[in-house]
């Protein structure tokens, strides 16, 4: 009985713990990014890791989702004999969710998994503690670019994926199925609010981005220094920044306001 | 890390592609900038608007020449709605132009469509357009003619009654 309270209690301090540590990381890494140096070099290795090499996954699957969602979307809006919004249905769905949540998906086991992994094999191999052997903190070289380069690369690769998901939808409507190209474009522009859609899907793309940033490299950062350990981060990073961008996204979604 | 002149390159490449991209959504879809400067506004009050929203588009003979941008109550206390339209500049329209809620289809987007009458005198920034005509609330138009139908049947009742 006292072994069971007693092992509750246990966890909920661990749990407690994990999480101020995770915030003190971010604070530091907050702190580092403000602070000089900045680095500018490191940052433009890390955009080329977690953004160029991203690319042409978050374009195909732009594209894929993009071809799905006109056919669904014409076969449930021509029962109503709604086709003309077609443009509409596949925009609003792409820029509100699908664009920030996919790609912030994507990237994360893309990138996101790649940053815990490297950081953990670090870890595991004492190459951070040669940097602090050396006076460098692995803090400021090693984790703030890579997690700076996520948040910088999350909002431009969402706004590819929406674009080429839009194109995917355009293909199906207008090439396939014969929805008029016009009509299509016209609904897409008419239906699409500067405020509501296209800066709410901003934000959630950035936030998305620091949170995969933030998640990856704690992960990393904190891994067991043993080929185990490394595997473990590197799952656990997954797993946890998906959970945590669509729980943030039902969030994001309430206080932004759903708009008209 | 050293200096590589193709990665720096592919970088660039992605940054300014993703810039695009944000920028055709902002401009293109989102419209940030068309309500800038150069727009002529508009006012014109209805008894009943509709489904027409902020962003529906405003056409003279199917060619869009500008959006709706604000609907609100007139604050006349005639309890018609104001709707405040921004047309291209360059637009010449004569002060006895008529405006109408019309819907695309039966049920598409509803839009704002004039038609220019024949007066000599130009509508200015801030004209107000004053022939107007409502939109057709389908629900009332059924309504209508249910109701039509059923006097139609009680009257030809009534004749059969008052027959041979």
């Amino acid at each position: 009985m006292f072994e069971l309270v007693r092992n509750v209690g246990w966890r909920t301090v661990d749990n407690v713990h994990g999480l101020g540590g995770i915030t003190l990381f971010g604070s530091r890494l907050v702190l580092e990014t403000l602070a000089p140096p900045y680095r500018l070099r490191r940052i433009v290795d890390e955009l080329y890791n977690t953004g160029v090499l991203s690319l042409a996954i978050v374009c195909a699957s732009g594209t894929a989702v993009g071809l799905v969602l006109g056919l669904q979307g014409y076969n449930t809006l021509v029962r109503f004999g709604a086709e003309q919004s077609m443009g509409a249905v596949v925009g609003l769905s792409l820029v509100r969710e699908l664009g920030p949540v996919l790609t912030a998906l994507l990237v994360t086991g893309r990138a996101g998994s790649a940053v815990a992994a490297e950081i953990g094999a670090m870890v595991a191999t004492e190459q951070l503690d040669g940097l602090r052997m050396m006076s460098v903190d692995p803090i400021d070289f090693v984790t703030q670019p890579k997690a700076l380069a996520l948040v910088l690369s999350m909002p431009l690769l969402s706004a590819l994926f929406i674009v080429f998901g839009l194109f995917g939808g355009y293909l199906v409507g207008v090439g396939l199925l014969g929805v008029d190209a016009g009509t299509y474009i016209s609904s897409l522009e008419n239906n699409i609010d500067f405020r509501n859609d296209v800066l709410g899907s901003l934000l959630k793309s950035l936030v998305f981005g620091a949170l995969v940033g933030l998640i990856s490299t704690w992960r990393g950062y904190t891994s067991a220094p043993t080929s185990a350990g490394v595997s473990r981060a590197t799952t656990g990073a997954v797993v946890q920044a998906s959970v945590a961008t669509l729980m943030f996204d039902y969030v994001i979604t309430a206080l932004w306001g759903v708009g008209v | 890390m050293s200096r590589s002149p193709i990665r720096d390159l592919l970088v660039g490449v992605f940054v300014l592609s993703g810039l695009v991209a944000l920028a055709y959504l902002s401009i293109q879809l989102g419209g940030a900038t068309y309500s800038g400067p150069g727009g002529l506004t508009l006012y014109a009050s209805f008894d009943e608007i509709g489904g027409l929203a902020a962003r529906s588009p405003v056409v003279i003979g199917g060619v869009k020449v500008g959006q709706v941008k604000k609907i609100e109550l007139a604050h006349d206390g005639s309890f018609r709605a104001r709707v405040t339209m921004d047309v291209d500049r360059g637009l010449k329209l004569p002060d006895d132009t008529q405006a109408a809620v019309l819907t695309q289809g039966v049920l598409g987007n509803q839009y704002v469509g004039l038609s220019p009458g024949g007066s000599d005198t130009m509508l200015a920034e801030g004209g107000e357009i004053t022939y107007t005509q409502s939109a057709v609330v389908i629900e009332r138009l059924i309504g209508k003619f249910i109701q039509n139908i059923g006097n139609g049947e009680r009257e030809k009742k009534s004749k059969g009654g008052d027959g041979p």
